[in-house]
């Protein structure tokens, strides 16, 4: 039944996509590990580092796009699901110091020791065990959104309200996760990784490995929404994003609805923080910035809202322009991005993948136009 | 849901004493209101008369202050929400017509098509023969086989209109309220219309609330005049039209 479910978004674009990713995960570890540093198709290993950066936000552009392309639902703050799958990994991580902390504290981690806490607080338990990590990266967002949604969505919230709703819920968490009395490392969040499932995070192969369950973690995020979306739910879904009241006049019950994919795409951001953080090695209350969640709506916008394709190419473009620009021209960025911005709202409605789409449908207009 | 044990009346629809404000301003105002099975009605009245408030209370999307809306005597339609009035039996068409864009012709039937509704039934689900057989006689009757599965942003106005019927053909409702149909429409339109909806009587009771009174000769039904949230005159046209209360109305003071 499941499998059923799956395949039945697998049309050729898609399983093309699918095979794209897959292929670039494992095309780029290989290329890092067994090719020599002298040979000029090799992959170095901050490249690849980059690249398993962009994959996650790719996946954090897919999700974005579930709710907001085909639902309707603008969330500003989907980075705060990013930021909590992110953080349930950064707990499971730092668990796994033990003795190796400055303090050398077989239990408490280093910032504990350090802020004279005497027991780890109740909701560290559980995490030195990484299946029950996997359960939480999953399930915390996933809650958050469910409670939030929950409420928002019977009491009929739609449209900008619910994005500042959204926003406000990652700038509440942003300046709680900032206190120290969080007991998740305030200010400086959680970081100095050792090991993941005994491998230590900053081997090569682990690193490799790291890249690939990104991979194989954004093709899973594709099959999944497109199963969604192509099924008689994800019908009703855009239905619903098209004209809400019409759907309820039809006699849906438009809630269980935006719930449910809302859920589904707190859940694929958390996993992709989840598979953020050990590649870049902190965790901290930044990652909750409302800037944050705005920059991944953006990458939504440039790739093509409404398409499962769109915010994957959106999200490594526009972070690729972003490590280009921010190295070449560090001032210039924020004014590029806010260009950007423009370029996109009032050129590109459909964003790159939809301009594709514009100039064929043009030139079958004009072949069709053209005397036989 | 709160309903009635006994079946309380033979009527489809039973509005009994209904009022609504809105800050103070009494859009409808002790309004009772019959309509028959198999029957079909026009509601006419000025601006402001309530006709479109009493559409919103009867499919749920505006909550009574106090009275009684009573479907096929048995369901208390005051505590239900717009789903469930919909499920149970009332459509709506709307004076503008929505269909949705983004879905071909085909899809916008089957999502109007009785019968599933759960999201997570829907998940899974994939047409049935008879939903198929259901949704090719609709398309023949809407005369639209051919544009099946062109999307619906694609069709004219007057193709949507039709995609529209075919919807609520597929609904299949037990009484269908319909808002303004001929607003901004020909003569010739018009007159497709008032057939349309006719032939759609025949096997549904139909409310019609309309503002152009040479429509609702064409249709030829029992008139219910509203004037400032309650009923003023019910009969046939000829007769509501003779009743100077009627003409005062419309023609001023």
């Amino acid at each position: 039944m499941i499998t059923r479910f799956l395949w039945q978004g697998m049309d050729r674009n898609l399983r093309l996509c699918v095979l794209l990713v897959l292929a670039v995960g494992i095309a780029l570890p290989l290329a890092n590990l067994i090719l020599a540093a002298t040979n000029p198709a090799h992959v170095p290993s901050w490249v690849l580092q980059l690249f398993g950066k962009y994959l996650c936000y790719a996946l954090l552009a897919l999700a974005v796009d579930l709710v907001w392309g085909f639902c309707g639902i603008l969330s500003l703050g989907h980075g705060a699901f990013f930021a909590l799958g992110g953080y349930c990994m950064g707990m499971y991580l730092m668990r796994q110091i033990g003795t190796r902390g400055v303090y050398g504290n077989p239990i408490l981690p280093d910032f504990m020791v350090f802020l004279n806490y005497k027991e780890l607080p109740w909701f560290w338990h559980g995490f030195d065990h990484f299946w029950f990590a996997a359960i939480m990266v999953v399930l915390v967002p996933s809650v958050l959104a469910f409670a939030l949604g929950w409420f928002a969505f019977r009491s009929r919230v739609t449209g900008v309200y619910l994005s500042i709703i959204t926003q406000a819920m990652t700038f509440a968490l942003m300046l709680a996760f900032f206190r120290n009395d969080m007991g998740l490392g305030g200010n400086n969040g959680l970081t100095d990784f050792k090991d993941i499932l005994g491998y230590s995070v900053q081997a090569s192969e682990t690193r490799a490995a790291l890249f690939f369950a990104s991979a194989v973690a954004l093709a899973l995020g594709l099959i999944i929404s497109a199963a969604v979306v192509s099924s008689r739910f994800g019908k009703a879904l855009t239905a619903v994003r098209d004209a809400e009241s019409r759907m309820r006049f039809l006699g849906y019950r438009v809630e269980g609805f935006k719930l449910f994919v809302f859920v589904l795409s707190a859940a694929m951001a958390g996993v992709a923080g989840a598979l953020y953080v050990p590649q870049v090695g902190i965790i901290n209350p930044g990652e909750f910035a409302p800037g944050n969640s705005i920059e991944a709506v953006l990458w939504v916008a440039v790739g093509g809202r409404g398409t499962l394709v769109g915010p994957i190419i959106g999200a490594v473009l526009v972070n690729f322009g972003k490590t280009w620009l921010t190295g070449a021209l560090p001032e210039v960025w924020l004014f590029a991005l806010g260009a950007l911005f423009i370029v996109v709202t009032l050129l590109l409605p459909k964003g790159i993948v939809g301009l594709w789409g514009q100039m064929k449908s043009r030139s079958q207009a004009r072949k069709a136009r053209a005397p036989a | 849901m709160n309903a009635p044990t006994m079946r309380s009346t033979s009527a489809l629809l039973y509005l009994s004493g209904v009022t609504v404000s809105f800050d103070g301003f009494r859009a409808l105002n002790n309004l009772s209101l019959l309509i028959e099975p198999g029957e079909m009605r026009a509601i006419i009245g000025p601006n402001g008369a309530g006709k479109t408030t009493m559409m919103d209370v009867v499919t749920g999307k505006t909550r009574p202050d106090t009275g009684e809306v009573v479907f096929d005597g048995l369901a208390d339609l005051t505590k239900l929400d717009e789903a469930s009035i919909a499920t149970l039996g009332i459509g709506r068409k709307f004076q503008k017509p929505t269909v949705f864009e983004s879905h071909t012709v085909r899809d916008n039937l089957l999502l109007a098509l009785a019968g599933l509704r759960s999201w997570y039934k829907l998940l899974l689900a994939t047409p049935t023969r008879e939903e198929n057989q259901r949704l090719d006689e609709i398309l023949s009757i809407i005369r639209m086989e051919a544009q099946q599965h062109m999307l619906a942003a694609r069709l004219s106005h007057g193709q949507k209109q039709w995609l529209e019927i075919g919807m609520l053909l597929a609904q299949d409702p037990k009484l269908l309220l319909v808002d303004e149909p001929v607003a901004g429409m020909t003569d010739v339109e018009t007159e497709t219309t008032a057939q349309v909806l006719r032939e759609i009587n025949k096997t549904h009771s139909v409310v019609v609330v309309e503002h152009d009174m040479s429509f609702v000769r064409a249709l030829g039904v029992k008139v219910t005049v509203l004037h400032e949230g309650s009923m003023l005159a019910e009969g046939t046209l000829d007769q509501v039209s003779a009743d100077p209360r009627v003409v005062e109305v419309y023609l001023g003071r």
